[in-house]
Formats: C-alpha cells, structure tokens, sequence
C-alpha cells in the first residue's frame, strides 16, 4: 500500500510495549496528528493516510481505550487504526462501534491437518492421519501451537522419522487416556485406599493434575456411563479444583478431593 | 568424601540407569547443535536434576563441571539489596529465584538481561548460546513468570532457558507452550533396587534383597531419599542384614505423631499441645503443604469412608485458603480443630446408633 514509506507510515504497538494512558495521550496522539501527502516521492499516488496497528488490544486498560475514541476520532481524515484481539468483548463499545470488524473463525480441523500434512511432507517426516489428528486435539484448534508440537516432535527424534502417537502425547504433556480411565474406575469402586494407591502413583509419574482436570471435563461431557446430576456435582468439583490449584494449591491433596468428589457422585445415583 | 548420592550421580546421557529412551531422545537433540527452551518437570528424586547436569555436559563437554559459587547482589525497584546464591561454570548458571521471595521477578529479569547480552567472541569453539538454568520454577510469583516469557523470547539468540520444576499446574500456560516439555517420572521400585544392589556393590557391601525392598518402598520412590536412607543404613549397621531397620525422616515421624494425636483425643487442651508441635514443624522449615498430605494421609487411615471424603474436602479447602493468606498456623490449626470437631460429631453420632 505505501511502497517503501512502509516504515513512516506504519506505528505497530503491541502488548509488550508500554501502552498506558500516558502512551495513548502522547505518542499515539502526536503520531496521528501529523499530516502526510498522497504523492510517493516518486510522485505516484498512494493513499493520504497512516496507519496504527495496536496488536493485542484487549490487554489495554479501559482507561487507555477510552483515551483513544476522541484521537480516533478527530483523526481519521489522516491516520486509519486497526486493532488486533483475542476477544472483541473487552474492547469497549465505543471503540467496536468506530470500527468494521472483521472476525477470523478457528481453523476447521482439516484444514489445519491439510497444513500439517503439507509441513510433514516439506520437512520429509511420515505421520498418519490419526497421529495429525492426535496434535490438531492437543492444540485445541490452534495452528502455531500444533506446528510447534510437531518440531518438537522433530527435535527430539531427529530428521526423516516416522511420528507416533506416544511421541505427541509425551511432548505435549498430555495424561494418556489409559491414566483418566482408570481414575474413573478407581473412583467407582468406591474404595478410598485404592483411590489412594492410585493418586500416588500417578503423582510420581509426574503428570500435572491441571491437566487432568482439563481432559476429565472432556471426557466427563461425553460419558453416557453417567446420569446427569452425578455429572454436575463433578463438574462443580472440577470447577473448584481446578480453580485452586491455579492459585497454588498443592497437588496431591487438591487432587485427592477431586477423587473423593467423583465417589460421592458414584453414591447418588 | 562425598554422599553416595554425589558420588554415583551419572554423569553421561548413556550411562543414565532409566529412562534411556528419553536419554537417547535429549542426544539427538543435542547433536543438531540447538534446542529449544526447556521445562523439565517431574517428582523430586526422579532424575531432573541429573538430566539437566548430562545434558549440559553433552552440550559443552567437560567444562560444565568445574563450578564455582558466586553471591550476585540485585536490587529491587525499592531500592532494596539483597544477595542470591548461584551455581555456574563459563557456559552456564544456575539460580533457584525463589530463595528472593517476592522480589524473584528482579532476579529474573537482570539474571537472564545479564547473561544473555554478552555474545560469545569466538563461535567457532563453542555454542552460541549460554544456559540459564532455573529450578522450582513452580514457586516463582506470577509477576515473575510474566515477565519471564517476554525475557525468553527477546533473547532466544544468546540465552537457553532450562526450567526444573515439580510440577506444571503452577505454571502459566503461556511459558509452557514456549517451553519443550520434558517429563521425568520416578523411577520404579524395581529401578530403585537395582541402583541400590548397584551402588552397594560398589562400595563393597552386599545388599540383601529383601533390605532393598524395604528400603525402595519406604524412599516413596525418590531415589535421592533411597540413597541417602541406605547410606545411613549402613552408618547404622554394617555388614547390611535383610531385616535392619529402615530409619524413616523425623518430620515424617512427627507428622504421624500428630495425626495420632488428633485421632486419639479431641479437647482444647489437646489443641494447644498440637500447636506447639505445629510451630516445632514449622520452625524447621518443614514446607506447610507437604504437612497437610502427611496427616491427610495418616489420617484418613484411621477414618471410615465417609469421614474420609469429609476429611479430604476440608484439607483441600484449608490447604487453598493457607495459599491466599499468610500465615500457615492459623490455616493448619484450623484444620485439626475442625478435623477434631468433625471426628468427634462422628464419633457420638455411630455411639448413640450403638445404645
């Protein structure tokens, strides 16, 4: 669009710059107000405006966003601005409404094993369908961290091999889901020194039990061995769960109430 | 002389005594010559440490092993000094950041900036990059580990960051996705036998089998605590015998003194006596979280089932809640009276089925 004024007409902030309210009063505010031309040096035409890319947008303050309605604004007949986010939800309304969005939907699943199939092809690796498919799960829809899966993959067994599942669910720390099963059937036989036994043995395997809150719910949601309430009273403990051992709860004893949640929903039936 | 521990630490990948596939996975690594961010994870005495040590020896030959110790002073944005320990040789340093308690986040800014902006001069001798080697990465604030993902990816030319921790949960995602994720399991009781029967032949013991089980299960499959315990076995008795005693750590000793207590009579005055033993605990440093599994589990042993479900979901909540505060009595003593209360409810309640 701008040829090689690229670099005058372009300021990109994105999150790990420092982007308070004082950045948006004094250095978006005085970009946006200097005036260009519609002639290249060369004299050809280009478009008589700058642009601001703001990467990141939802992690700027409300203050901050708000700072930059009037800005935006007072300046469009010179600076256009694009913002880039995660959620459109925590842009606050006046801004979307300023706007045209353009929404970007999840990549469908075969297009993103199309990718990795033309990667494996590039980078000479042999992977089946079912192994694509396996990485596509694991990154939950996300294509650079199912490429990044992948290299790992590569790094650690070296060049021109064939990738199996073990491989993808060791490097993406994934708990196998022999491990959930039989933490189902633990639970159901209702015997607390067996949950026991089992919950140490699976903390020294040295798997996260975050993660094994994550994939239970997974699990849970599909499971037509449960009824309804039981599946909402372990939801509910999951919930609890999972929220305390991201404030820092310890393992071992938040995961051991999470067992005992599951056999209390065995008991209602 | 140095510990059996120290002194039968493997030193190569290919002399590793489990887990040789993974040992074999982390060479080929190596021998493209780069490797990306590292997060070593797993239980304590599974072999983090050794891998880490193995690897970076493959890396740099035998450089890594001349270490020395350094005190660095930082400074806080408070302007606040303090001094933090660390390990290195010339191709890496080693720091445990959460020995800076809150202000772990300074330290791991200026410890990575600091390392990673002095290039190598000569590239051909060597690697282009240095080790930052961070252990328990688990205790590290948040504010630290935010600031930690923005350090790795700024200098990712210079600087390999190796993160040894117990376990991902307290991770943030974020540093998790920019890591490669290596997981150590503890080694099996059976692996922990033959190191055993292994290291005491080279010594010139004779190991009997039967000590060695004994000794495998009660280590909880850590195999530095296997190690040490059969260490001081032999400080104890020598030659070994299969049915010598098995000297269990004191705390853990002591834990399951106070848990038999709380099961053996529920009054105020018994309280008071736990708190004292509580603040015995403590003084020692003797990490909260690891009190409340000890009388969980001891607890629970003495317990009927649905006690036990009660009893687990309070040490959860009360665990939670001592994350959030700060001080550790308040949420350990509040659990035994609690604990105390529900015990004797339940007890009375199956009385009176009984009359």
């Amino acid at each position: 669009m701008f040829g090689d004024q690229f670099r005058e007409r372009i300021l990109e902030l994105n999150a790990s710059d420092e982007r308070g309210i004082q950045v948006v009063r004094d250095k978006i505010k005085s970009f946006a107000q200097l005036t260009v031309s519609s002639y290249k040096a060369d004299g050809t035409k280009c478009p008589p405006f700058k642009l601001i890319i703001l990467d990141e947008a939802d992690s700027m303050t409300d203050a901050a966003q708000s700072a930059l309605r009037r800005t935006m604004e007072k300046e469009t007949k010179n600076t256009r601005f694009c913002l880039i986010c995660n959620y459109v939800s925590r842009i606050i309304d006046p801004l979307t409404s300023r706007c045209t969005k353009f929404r970007f939907k999840p990549l469908g699943e075969e297009k993103i094993i199309e990718r990795l199939e033309y990667i494996c092809q590039q980078e000479d690796l042999k992977a089946e369908k079912c192994v694509l498919k396996a990485v596509n799960d694991a990154a939950g829809g996300d294509l650079r961290r199912a490429i990044t899966c992948l290299q790992s993959v590569t790094r650690l067994k070296g060049k021109g091999i064939e990738v199996y599942l073990e491989d993808v669910i060791e490097v993406t720390g994934f708990v196998p889901r022999k491990w959930l099963d039989d933490l189902i059937q633990v639970c159901e036989t209702k015997n607390y020194n067996e949950v026991e036994a089992y919950v140490d043995k699976f903390m020294l395997e040295g798997y996260s039990a975050s993660q094994v809150v994550d994939q239970l719910n997974d699990i849970l949601i599909f499971s037509n061995q449960l009824t309804d309430k039981q599946k909402a009273v372990i939801g509910e403990k999951l919930a609890e769960c999972s929220y305390r051992l991201l404030e820092g709860g310890s393992e071992y004893v938040q995961f051991m109430d999470l067992c005992c949640g599951i056999i209390t929903a065995f008991e209602i039936c | 002389m140095s510990l059996w521990v120290d002194k039968y630490r493997p030193k190569d990948l290919s002399k590793l005594d489990y887990h040789k596939d993974q040992a074999q996975r982390l060479k080929n690594m190596v021998q493209q010559g780069d490797f990306p961010h590292l997060l070593v994870y797993g239980p304590s005495g599974a072999g983090k440490k050794t891998r880490i040590m193995c690897l970076l020896k493959e890396l740099y030959g035998n450089g890594v092993d001349r270490l020395r110790m350094d005190t660095m002073t930082f400074e806080s944005a408070s302007k606040r000094k303090f001094d933090i320990s660390t390990i290195s040789s010339n191709y890496h340093i080693e720091v445990n950041p959460s020995d800076a308690g809150i202000y772990d986040r300074t330290v791991v800014m200026d410890l990575v900036k600091t390392t990673a902006q002095t290039h190598q001069i000569d590239p051909t001798g060597q690697k282009e990059f240095k080790v930052v080697l961070l252990t328990n990465v688990d205790e590290l604030t948040k504010d630290a580990q935010h600031a930690l993902r923005r350090t790795m990816e700024k200098y990712v030319g210079t600087c390999r960051l190796i993160l040894s921790t117990n376990s991902t949960s307290r991770v943030l995602p974020a540093i998790r996705s920019r890591c490669l994720g290596i997981r150590v399991p503890a080694p099996t009781i059976e692996e922990i036998k033959t190191i055993l029967t292994k290291v005491a032949k080279k010594e010139g013991h004779d190991l009997p089998n039967e000590l060695a089980e004994r000794i495998a299960t009660t280590s909880e499959r850590n195999l530095r605590r296997a190690l040490l315990m059969l260490e001081t076995c032999r400080v104890e008795q020598i030659p070994y015998t299969p049915d010598q005693k098995v000297t269990e750590p004191d705390w853990q000793l002591y834990i399951k003194g106070i848990a038999a207590l709380m099961v053996k009579e529920q009054s105020p005055s018994k309280l008071l006596e736990l708190r004292s033993r509580f603040y015995e605990l403590l003084t020692h440093r003797i990490p909260s979280d690891l009190i409340f599994k000890g009388m969980l589990q001891e607890i629970n042993k003495k317990c009927d089932l649905q006690l036990k479900i009660q009893v687990a979901n309070l040490a959860a909540e009360y665990e939670h809640r001592m994350h959030q505060g700060s001080k550790e009595i308040f949420h350990l003593e509040a659990f035994a009276a609690k604990f105390m209360s529900l015990y004797k409810k339940f007890m009375d309640a199956s009385m009176a089925d009984f009359m």
